[in-house]
């Protein structure tokens, strides 16, 4: 595994979009090759190597090569775009789309995110130590196909629209978020550890949303079955079971129509 | 001695009521009266006459004080801005004609720039919605015709489209309802009593911020679901009973307005609502259609989605088009210190954004395009001055139900004056001169 | 204007019955002239190369209402496919539908120089003009709809043809419009309360009138008028398993007339997207749906005053839609996604839904076959058009993988054996394994210029090479004597998507593949005189005043702004 190490030394006038800043784009070039690649500020391009400054070079494939932002990126936009193996270790904070449309490998934030990290993610892993924006694992405007596959763990907070149109993945949140968890959710599951504001599994089709603390308003289209225990992500408790979206098209799969499950926490 | 101008276009609101008649002097310089216009569609014509009106642009300097400047030289800081700047805003184009969008267009294409309209504070979130789900609509004169349900939810028509109600939804008669008002039940939505809410069968007074989880109690009623006591704090019998009401009509509307599209759960507000209309459709014939302010805001989203497919905040600056609210919207650009200059036109956001955006604004090189004095063209370094579209020249504009009508000149600007386009084609040229486009 | 000497080309021009000879092109002033009439031309080594009139597209949806409905509605339809502005070029995105821009750009990129907008819901023409306006290099035209609109219906029920004719100039002159489009006659007002006509005897709701009726009046009105185009028809049950039955009772209404017209138009009813229309079985499974190709052309082959076009199935992820309200309301349950609606009062609707054509499902490979069939069968080239009904059956760009599975047999074998998953099924069930027809270049020329211009009356304008045509020249790179397409699909398909050179009204828009200018684009429209007709005025000013929700004064489109470069063709009907 070879190690890039990119370490800012000037904050972008705007904010930066630095989709650049991939294993896949990374691999089989040399530090100063790196330096060469486009960033974009607006309109304007500019070189990669005029904020950071690059040691180390790429491995020979995305697969073997590693990323590490050696400071803050809160002005640094698409980290880890479309990218489909190697990791990304971000050191400080990052700016909106981390790994957004990513297909494997793993990204790593030690601080906070801002919004749409993972949109219509595929596959990989998103792992943020602080506090995620808005539309975590979210769909692209006007996309019914979300989050498809991967994790994504946030040990803080989350905003609102969480795996909005969700069909496969989880997405784990250590704390609270605001409104809308799993809207339009059609598979995958959703773990909250703290509280969810209200809207949770609006017009849900199918699906898990697993939350330990309270729902302060719960929908009407969700109805209490029964109480089952689960293990969920290394801890075993009971939850109250609701199915919904009532108010929702569901598909019958053997005869049964298929809900959404909500699980709250006794 | 007068003469009389008839099927004058309102360029007021999204209405774009076509049956006005604007009596002007034989010279065709002076408006006298306007007729059957509502109140402030009349002050908007007769606004153009004021004797205290700018027409020629100004420039502030750092302690405020204006001074008068000529076009050209308006046209040359404008034009500079726009081409010195990185990520310039130009923003606005909803009280303009589609000409003007058009052309505007074209120097954000040149500059790249982010073009964004006032539904970024209005009804983005509508077309957010209609992203996700559709929309089945139709045009005003269906309601005339056929609606026997209409539904205003979170939007008092009596006061923001004041001749909504007699035009298209509540009181005409139409072909197969011949009856008018008495073949019609109104249902309206919204947490206060209204003038609106004065003529429902049924107002829901709905607890605020609690809309999202109405529509979707509607959805389980009309399959016959089970339903908490109370739902945003409208009792379950209530819910059914209205549902009834909309499934047994036979051709229903749902309008609705910013109490919805700016409140808690915005887009997903209106997509609730949508699904309800999809759900309609599988019992009777439903519509849903939302109450667009400016007149010509619905046109610029139609120009920008036939040049670059998206209906506000586009993001042009890479030389291609992209589109994300949230991160394309002009108040996240503005709090997130993402743009060096802003261009506004055809609209107030110097009024209508939060105080945070407008500081911004107050900071950076800066024009606004605006008829009249505003908040806007308070904050900004350059305010140009121009005719009134609708009033002082014709163009295209785009009703609430997306329809274009062709707007009239009533009367003839100032002496000297530019229009948008005139104005917005002279930038365009500089801009490509100073872009070696 | 620029001379231009296109040299030593592979010509195909059925009207002149040019077949592949190695000829010379000349254009000067905008036209095609004589060679000895150019002084000093800027010549085009064409060698090794195929010259064709440039292309001519009776049917697609390009601008517009409902049009931009699906482009503003599906932002993922421009994700991560957008091209930059490069010189003169405008930027461009949007792949099923794309931008205005894009549009005319890819038509030129394809050879094409004339479009048909084949839905214009006449309340909203200023925006389809607004559109057409903004589609760089293209000529085009629009046709208004119909067969649902409540003047039509009213008069027809009382079989009054010479008012329909008076009504129809009249639109056609206030909308600038070009003929008649009938989609799903009466069911679309049917649809206004939620209801269908699923067969040509259906009544209408309240208008007591069948899809039949409305089907031969606008017929009688079309050749009342002598209109440059005949009646264009979109059938009822579209895409319903079992509707080939319908469709042939559609065909049938033609029966018994004939064309009159000044513009050498000889058919009366043009069908299309035929593919939709062709199904037989009860179901979309492999067990309950087949294939009714054969027996619909069986029947068109007989005829000599119909006309159709394809509709290919290209199996990409695409946007539907039509002026075919209830039938985009039905697959919105299909498919589950998002719907959009637009009713339009007194004239029409139209629903979008996208629509994934998925390989891997038996369906969308026995669409894909039912298309394809009905070029294979037909007999008379110059009335069969290429088209997928862009963007329903998929994206116009796919029209040079069209004529890929046109021209070779390899390639739809490949199809059947390599690409779709019920590869066998559809082998069973629908025709396509039996045929062994590869299509000809000359019949390729007749299907995507010659015919097409006939039958929308512009044979004097557009569809050959002939001296005084416009002078619209496509040069493909494509070796007639070089490529085997049994051996090499492939170069079909990418000759015909990149024209080497487009010349537009004399102009050159596209080098070496390359859009280099933005072109001179024109808006056709037809001005149709009728004798005074003081009932057809009277009733208009009774509609405008009760029914509509804009006044009379305010609905016609007029101003520079709207057809900036009109092209009008003037009908005489007073006699």
């Amino acid at each position: 595994m070879a190690t890039v190490t990119l370490t800012p030394k000037k904050v972008p006038s705007l904010r930066l979009e630095a989709d650049n800043i991939t294993p896949d784009v990374f691999a089989g070039k040399s530090a100063a090759e790196i330096a060469g690649l486009h960033v974009f500020t607006g309109n304007t391009q500019e070189l990669l190597g005029d904020y950071f400054t690059v040691a180390g070079s790429a491995g020979a494939t995305a697969a073997e090569t590693s990323i590490v932002i050696d400071g803050d990126a809160s002005r640094v936009k698409y980290i880890g775009m479309k990218m489909s193996a190697g990791d990304i270790l971000v050191k400080g904070n990052a700016d909106m789309y981390v790994g957004a449309w990513m297909l494997g490998g793993k990204i790593t934030v030690k601080g906070s995110i801002d919004a749409f990290a993972g949109t219509g993610m595929t596959g990989g892993e998103i792992i943020v130590d602080g506090d995620a924006g808005n539309y975590l694992g979210a769909a692209y405007r006007g996309d019914w196909r979300g989050m498809q596959g991967g994790l994504i763990r946030v040990g803080g907070n989350a905003g609102s629209d969480i795996g909005t149109f969700m069909r496969g993945g989880e997405i784990i949140i250590g704390g609270n978020t605001d409104v809308h968890v799993g809207t339009h959710q059609e598979g995958g599951r959703i773990v909250v550890k703290g509280d969810c504001k209200s809207k949770v599994g609006g017009q849900m089709v199918e699906g898990e949303i697993i939350v330990f603390g309270d729902i302060e308003v719960m929908m009407p289209g969700f109805q209490y079955r029964n109480d089952v225990d689960l293990e969920v992500d290394g801890s075993e408790a009971t939850f109250a079971l609701y199915e919904g979206d009532v108010g929702e098209r569901h598909p019958k799969r053997k005869g049964d129509v298929v809900f959404g499950k909500l699980y709250l926490k006794y | 001695m007068a003469k009389l101008v008839t099927d004058v276009v309102c360029p007021f609101c999204g209405t774009l009521c076509d049956d006005l008649e604007v009596s002007v002097t034989d010279d065709g310089k002076k408006i006298l009266d306007v007729y059957n216009a509502c109140a402030i569609g009349a002050e908007k014509f007769l606004h153009s006459q004021a004797s205290d009106r700018i027409t020629r642009p100004r420039m502030q300097d750092e302690d405020g004080n204006w001074k008068d400047v000529s076009y050209d030289e308006a046209v040359e800081y404008t034009a500079k801005i726009l081409a010195d700047a990185k990520k310039p805003l130009m923003y606005g184009w909803s009280s303009t004609n589609c000409e003007s969008q058009a052309v505007g267009t074209q120097i954000g294409e040149v500059t790249g720039a982010i073009m964004d309209n006032t539904a970024t504070v209005c009804h983005g979130t509508t077309l957010i919605a209609v992203q996700d789900v559709g929309i089945p609509s139709c045009t005003l004169g269906e309601v005339v015709n056929r609606a026997d349900r209409i539904v205003f939810w979170g939007c008092n028509p009596a006061h923001a489209h004041p001749r909504h109600m007699s035009r298209y939804s509540i009181y005409p008669r139409g072909f197969f309802t011949g009856k008018g008002q008495k073949s019609r039940k109104l249902v309206v939505i919204d947490p206060r009593c209204t003038d609106t809410s004065k003529l429902a069968d049924y107002h829901l007074q709905i607890e605020q911020g609690r809309d999202y989880e109405l529509f979707d109690a509607f959805r389980v009623a009309f399959k016959g679901e089970k339903l908490p006591d109370t739902v945003a704090g409208i009792p379950k019998k209530t819910i059914y009973e209205v549902a009834e009401t909309m499934k047994s009509g036979r051709f229903g509307i749902i309008f609705f307005g910013m109490g919805v599209t700016q409140s808690l759960s915005k887009n997903h507000n209106i997509d609730a609502a949508i699904s309800v209309t999809r759900d309609l459709n599988d019992y009777s014939k439903w519509s849903i259609m939302p109450m667009r302010g400016h007149y010509n805001v619905t046109g610029s989203g139609e120009v920008w989605g036939w040049l670059h497919g998206f209906p506000f905040a586009l993001d042009l600056s890479r030389g291609f088009a992209r589109y994300n609210p949230g991160d394309t919207t002009s108040n996240d650009l503005l709090r997130r210190d993402e743009v060096d200059a802003v261009f506004v036109l055809g609209s107030d956001p110097g009024a209508h954004f939060p105080f945070g955006s407008v500081k911004k604004i107050w900071g950076l090189p800066s024009v606004c395009i605006d008829p009249h004095i505003t908040p806007t063209s308070a904050v900004c370094k350059l305010h140009v001055p121009v005719a009134f579209v609708g009033v002082e020249t014709g163009g295209c504009a785009y009703r609430m139900d997306n329809v274009p009508i062709e707007c009239r000149k009533v009367v003839e600007p100032p002496e000297g004056m530019l229009t948008d386009e005139e104005f917005l084609k002279k930038v365009l040229t500089r801009v490509k001169e100073l872009k070696g486009a | 204007m620029a001379e231009y000497l296109i040299r030593n080309g592979f010509v195909y021009d059925p009207v002149l019955g040019i077949d592949g000879d190695k000829k010379d092109i000349a254009v000067k002033d905008g036209k095609i002239v004589e060679t000895t009439a150019l002084s000093k031309p800027t010549e085009i080594n064409a060698a090794g190369m195929t010259v064709m009139a440039a292309g001519v597209d009776v049917h697609a949806h390009v601008a517009g209402p409902k049009v931009c409905v699906g482009r503003n509605f599906r932002p993922e339809d421009k994700l991560f496919n957008s091209t930059p502005q490069a010189g003169i070029k405008r930027m461009e995105g949007g792949f099923s539908v794309p931008t205005t821009l894009r549009t005319g750009y890819n038509y030129a990129r394809m050879g094409y120089g004339f479009v048909m907008e084949a839905a214009m819901p006449p309340l909203f023409a200023r925006h389809v003009h607004e559109e057409i306006r903004d589609t760089p290099i293209i000529d085009e035209a629009a046709l208004p709809v119909f067969g649902n609109n409540w003047f039509v219906l009213e008069y027809l029920k009382n079989k009054e043809i010479e008012n329909t004719a008076a009504y129809i100039a009249w639109l056609l002159r206030v909308t600038k419009g070009f003929g008649i489009k009938n989609v799903n006659p009466g069911g679309t007002e049917a649809w206004g309360w939620g209801m269908n006509c699923e067969t040509v005897n259906d009544v209408v709701p309240y208008f007591e009138i069948t899809p039949a009726e409305i089907i031969r009046g606008l017929i009688e009105a079309n050749e009342y008028l002598g209109l440059p185009h005949c009646m264009h028809v979109h059938g009822n049950s579209l895409g319903e398993p079992g509707n080939y039955t319908v469709t042939l009772d559609t065909l049938k209404q033609a029966e018994g007339y004939t064309a009159k017209n000044d513009f050498g138009r000889d058919t009366v009813l043009h069908h299309t997207h035929l593919q939709f229309h062709s199904y037989g079985g009860t179901s979309y499974s492999s067990k309950g749906f087949e294939s009714k190709s054969k027996e619909v052309m069986d029947y068109v082959n007989k005829q000599d005053n119909i006309t159709f076009d394809l509709g290919v199935v290209t199996l990409d992820e695409t946007t539907t839609m039509t002026a075919d309200g209830p039938f985009e309301h039905h697959l919105s349950h299909m498919n589950h996604l998002k719907w959009a609606n637009v009713d339009v009062e007194l004239e029409t609707a139209a629903g979008v839904v996208p629509f994934i054509y998925n390989p891997k499902s038996y369906i969308a490979g026995a669409q894909w076959a039912v298309g394809i069939e009905l070029g294979l069968y037909a007999k008379d080239m110059m009335k069969t058009y290429i088209t997928t009904d862009h963007p329903n059956a998929g994206p116009f760009t796919r029209y040079p993988r069209v004529i890929k599975w046109l021209m070779s047999r390899a390639a739809r074998e490949h199809m059947l054996e390599k690409e779709l998953k019920y590869g066998d099924s559809i082998r069973n069930t629908c025709y396509i394994g039996e045929i062994d027809r590869e299509l000809t270049l000359f019949e390729i020329a007749q299907m995507t210029r010659a015919g097409p211009a006939k039958v929308l009356g512009l044979s004097h304008m557009f569809g050959s090479l002939r001296p005084g045509c416009e002078g619209d020249v496509a040069i493909y790179p494509y070796n007639p004597e070089a490529i085997d397409p049994s051996r090499d699909p492939e170069l079909i398909e990418r000759a015909f998507s990149t024209a080497q050179y487009l010349i537009k009204g004399g102009e050159m828009v596209v080098k070496e593949g390359d859009i280099v200018s933005n072109g001179s684009k024109r808006t056709f429209w037809v001005d149709c005189t009728t004798s005074e007709n003081p009932q057809v005025q009277r009733d208009i000013s009774e509609k405008f005043k009760r029914y509509y929700s804009v006044t009379e004064a305010n609905y016609e489109v007029s101003g520079h702004h709207y057809v900036p470069n009109p092209y009008v063709i003037e009908v005489d009907a007073s006699q």
